[in-house]
């Protein structure tokens, strides 16, 4: 599956992107072929494959990425209602500014390693969460969440309430009402909002294939595998984790930045510690290291949120039907803690179980699948010849 | 002076919270090298052990009275717990004290939660990275919450201190102050003698008895006491059923105090793992220490004086007082050389 020739990784991107992109119509089987959802997909996939730069090369496990990706999500906002409704003002915007905050976290935080760097960045993370309801609020317009708002009408006094879009105003863009975000004329909601998405997750793919491949892939992985090997051979790897953290960062600030695109209302909640854990968690069933596996992750994690959360009673009594009555009550009783309200148990015992029997994640369990596969062919080949 | 001393009580009561979950994570970790994120959870399960002896001791009995009419036409009911029925005034007593008299339930039920998780599951992660142990414990605490989410509901379920303890205390008065200057509830008083009376009792235990004094050994080095033919696994399960005791404790005092709901236990556990950095990882005093430090800092923090000149600071000081430490002394307050360095 990962080539380690050109020609394979080529051949891999290609493949990767193809489903993608085909994801509306090779989905719509299992009752994901929905734009809100395959949305998700490509944004928290993002969010997902950055992550696993920074924790599945280096090891360092940061417990705070969420802040990068509310960061991200307010600046696409401000770009919206000071500049313009375009998206890739904002897109770019919010990565730069990503960029740079997680430059200033890391700095700090990267002094230290292992359970003490987790808190480092679990600290900052909450404190940007607990500042932006509180005294952050003329920023991040506290509870009610930042979004964007009419124009104003003569002088601005109030600039959460009043946007000025002076760059849309210079081009002579009329507005009807609240304007929504967009790419050059096309609304960006729906399929179009996917496709926006899904071509970033494929350059996001690309990206992190080249830093995979690349000499300083390679650094990062020493650093997971004998910091002080690498001290001794006289490499410094501050410089190294410095920038794979930013990059990491960046990653969540365009996640974050897609989904202010999709829907442009970015809330403090999203950067809360349970969001930053969330994404570990995607990393983790995933696969660590892998470059396919933080996209399966967050899919899988998003669509069975989504299906798990839709079932409820009725649901489960039609597909228990053909059992007898008590039987059928029984079993339904026991299913209904695990679906609607209560998926979340779900995503705790799959969590568990993932981290107890399969530490290596999805990708670990396919790799195994064709080992075990392949064994079979060859003992059937051995008895045959 | 008096708003100073007041912040300066709201401080101890939270900080004995703090202490106490930062007790047993310590003990978790210095005795198993386990970091548990699971131990918020249970907190959480303390509080609505409190909480189901509460229920119980509350169940009633319903008669239909036909001689008294409601407005509505309808037959009086006339409620009765059934311990009152039983016990009479002793009964009454019981309902009154549920929240202490929980204690009772607590200390058992908590002591098997702690060794079953620990026979369990945890004991399968000695081996296995930090990071692997933080996730699988998470899961756990995540699975704890759905179960208790499922059986209690989603919303805060408030209990009452003792009608003897819920007034307030004339704390002024001790110090001299004209009396009603400085008033403060009496639970929250008893709850910061409670949380020091548990250290001091797990302290004790740890300091003054054999069986404590082979811990302490172990875990300075659990190797040299195995050769010694010592179990040292053991007792280490049973430190982790301690730790869980008064994680457990901590949180069925807590409950007039917070309403407990469902996920209150991870709120606390963010803040108790920032408290046992600070405190310096695997050293007991240092957890103590730092959860009382932290939770006077937060208090004072949110005085209308501070916020003044620093907006905002109440928010942030626990996690900016890490930071500081952090970076200033890397093992935290007391923390010993040599512990989770690699």
């Amino acid at each position: 599956m990962f080539g380690k020739t050109a020609r394979q990784d080529w051949i891999f991107l290609a493949i990767f992107a193809a489903f993608v992109l085909s994801m509306p119509v090779t989905l719509a089987p299992i009752g994901a072929g929905y734009p809100d959802l395959l949305q998700k997909f490509a944004i928290y996939g993002l969010f997902a494959i950055g992550f696993n730069i920074l924790f599945g090369l280096t090891g360092y496990l940061s417990f705070g990425h969420a802040a990068f990706l509310g960061v991200g999500s307010y600046a696409a906002v401000w770009v919206f209602k000071l500049l313009t409704v375009n998206a890739v003002p904002a897109v770019i915007f919010a990565v730069l500014v990503a960029g740079l905050f997680a430059a200033a976290i890391g700095y700090v935080s990267l002094r230290r390693a292992g359970i003490y760097f987790s808190i480092l960045t679990l600290a900052f993370a909450q404190m940007s969460y607990n500042l932006a309801y509180s005294v952050l609020t003329p920023l991040t317009n506290g509870e009610t969440g930042l979004q964007v708002q009419l124009l104003a009408q003569g002088p601005v006094t109030d600039y959460i309430n009043q946007d000025v879009r002076i760059l849309d105003q210079w081009l002579g863009v009329k507005e009807v009402g609240v304007p929504s975000p967009s790419l050059f004329g096309i609304e960006m909601s729906g399929w179009p909002g996917f496709y926006f998405a899904a071509v970033m997750l494929i350059a996001g793919m690309f990206i992190a294939q080249r830093i995979f491949r690349s000499s300083f892939g390679m650094m990062l992985r020493a650093i997971k595998s004998n910091q002080t090997r690498l001290n001794y051979t006289g490499v410094n790897p501050r410089p190294y984790l410095l920038a794979a953290f930013v990059i990491s960062g960046m990653y969540a600030g365009l996640a974050g930045a897609l989904l202010a695109v999709i829907d442009p209302l970015a809330g403090a909640e999203r950067m809360q510690w349970t969001a930053s854990g969330e994404v570990v968690l995607m990393t983790i069933l995933g696969g660590v290291g892998t470059l396919l596996g933080p996209f399966l992750g967050a899919a899988l994690i998003k669509y069975a949120e989504n299906i798990f959360s839709a079932i409820n009673e009725k649901i489960l009594h039609a597909t228990f039907a053909w059992l007898p009555d008590g039987l059928q009550n029984a079993v339904v009783e026991i299913a209904g803690l695990f679906v609607g309200k209560g998926w979340h148990l779900t995503l705790g015992l799959l969590f568990m179980l993932i981290v107890i029997f399969l530490p290596g994640g999805l990708m670990e369990g396919f790799e195994r699948l064709m080992r075990l596969f392949r064994r079979r062919g060859g003992a059937h080949a051995e008895r045959e010849g | 002076m008096d708003a100073f001393l007041l912040q300066f009580l709201n401080g101890l009561d939270k900080g004995g919270a703090y202490a106490l979950i930062a007790l047993g994570l310590t003990l978790a970790f210095g005795t198993l090298g386990i970091v548990n994120f699971a131990h918020g959870a249970l907190f959480m399960l303390g509080a609505f052990v409190a909480v189901s002896v509460n229920k119980l001791l509350t169940l009633e009995k319903v008669v239909l009275d036909p001689t008294r009419k409601t407005p509505w036409g309808e037959p009086v009911e006339i409620r009765t717990p059934y311990v009152e029925t039983w016990l009479g005034d002793f009964g009454r007593f019981l309902v009154d004290w549920s929240v202490p008299v929980s204690i009772i339930a607590v200390i058992p039920v908590m002591l098997l939660i702690g060794v079953v998780m620990e026979r369990g599951l945890i004991r399968h992660f000695y081996r296995r990275p930090h990071a692997d142990q933080i996730l699988v414990t998470f899961g756990l605490a995540i699975v704890l919450q759905e179960i208790v989410k499922h059986f209690f509901g989603a919303n805060p379920i408030p209990q009452s201190a003792p009608a003897m303890f819920a007034g307030s205390a004339d704390v002024g008065a001790l110090f001299g102050l004209p009396p009603g200057t400085l008033v403060y509830p009496w639970w929250r008083l008893i709850y910061f003698l409670f949380a020091a009376l548990v250290i001091a009792i797990v302290f004790a235990f740890l300091q003054f008895t054999t069986w404590g004094m082979v811990v302490r050994a172990g875990m300075r080095d659990r190797e040299t006491v195995g050769l010694l033919g010592i179990n040292i696994r053991r007792r280490f399960t049973t430190v982790f059923g301690i730790a869980a005791i008064v994680a457990g404790l901590a949180g069925a005092m807590y409950t007039p105090i917070l309403p407990p709901d469902y996920h209150m236990g991870m709120e606390f556990l963010v803040l108790s793992f920032v408290v046992v950095v600070v405190g310096g990882m695997g050293s007991l005093p240092g957890a103590v220490l730092a959860g009382f430090l932290l939770g006077v800092l937060q208090s004072f923090s949110s005085m209308t004086e501070v916020k003044a000149i620093l907006p905002g600071i109440d928010q942030i000081i626990i996690y900016l007082i890490a930071v500081i430490v952090l970076l200033t002394r890397p093992r935290g307050l007391l923390g010993r050389k040599g512990v989770m360095e690699d």
